[in-house]
């Protein structure tokens, strides 16, 4: 079967590319991206309710955003510049995370149309290294490891 | 077996690249390998060197001469590291897409 995300990070780079197509018109998808509401809606999951603190979408604008966790425990904040901001085609992004190690990260998203009804995103992000980028990469990866030991823990815990 | 190197950095080069392909079809000796290379014959031995010690290559006995090949087990290993990633994104980018056929059902009702 064919992914519908892809990613493509080659050895020894600093960047990656992520491409996703949608089952969704142009219009649409570039929607997600630019109403506050929505993309709050869109950044929350069941353990975290995602708040956009500022949100300024437009050329030269900039943004900040935090997530919670149940409790109100803020779990993620991260912020960022926006550099371009062209409606339906193209955003230009820093995104950074607060108090952690992984540095700033410029992204690049752009919109095309497939047909009436279908699009794709092409995203390109760069990091400040080679290193930088293999840490971001690697972080879901160990966030799994944690949560199947948590899981195990857990599950352990319950056989007592 | 001293493991002191990463797999990925094992992977940033492509002449080690080149290698792992070769050897994915058929196991080789040493000198077979370096010779589909312009690089001197101590090169590709440091390279195979690097490639066994983060156990990319297995080496075996035949008489001999020691043969060389991949070891799929650690292929996998990398393979899969890049695939949370992807999940996470595949993951948010479903969510996106239902939340906006949401408001799209919701538009033309």
């Amino acid at each position: 079967m064919e992914l519908k995300t892809k990613v493509n990070a080659a050895e020894g780079k600093m960047d990656l590319t992520i491409t996703r197509e949608f089952d969704l018109p142009l219009e649409l998808l570039f929607r997600a991206y630019t109403e506050p509401e929505i993309i709050e809606q869109i950044m929350s999951n069941p353990y975290s309710t995602a708040k956009l603190l500022k949100f300024e979408g437009r050329n030269h604008g900039s943004y900040q955003q935090e997530s919670t966790d149940a409790q109100g425990k803020v779990v993620f904040r991260a912020n960022g510049a926006i550099h371009e901001f062209s409606p339906n085609r193209k955003i230009s992004r820093t995104f950074e995370m607060e108090n952690t190690p992984f540095g700033i990260q410029l992204e690049i998203y752009e919109f095309e149309a497939l047909t009436d009804s279908t699009s794709k995103l092409n995203m390109h992000v760069i990091y400040e290294s080679v290193d930088q980028r293999d840490q971001v990469l690697k972080l879901p990866f160990a966030q799994g490891l944690n949560m199947a030991h948590n899981r195990i823990q857990e599950i352990a815990g319950k056989l007592k | 077996m001293n493991l002191r190197r990463d797999v990925f950095q094992a992977i940033a080069d492509p002449t080690r690249r080149a290698i792992l392909l070769l050897v994915a079809s058929q196991a080789m000796t040493a000198g077979a390998i370096a010779a589909n290379f312009e690089t001197a014959r101590p090169t590709v031995s440091k390279h195979l060197q690097i490639l066994t010690e983060c156990d990319l290559l297995e080496q075996e006995q035949y008489g001999r001469e020691i043969y060389y090949r991949l070891n799929p087990e650690k292929m996998k290993e990398i393979a899969s590291f890049i695939e949370p990633f992807r999940k996470m994104w595949d993951d948010r980018f479903n969510q996106l897409e239902t939340i906006m056929k949401q408001i799209q059902s919701k538009k033309s009702e």
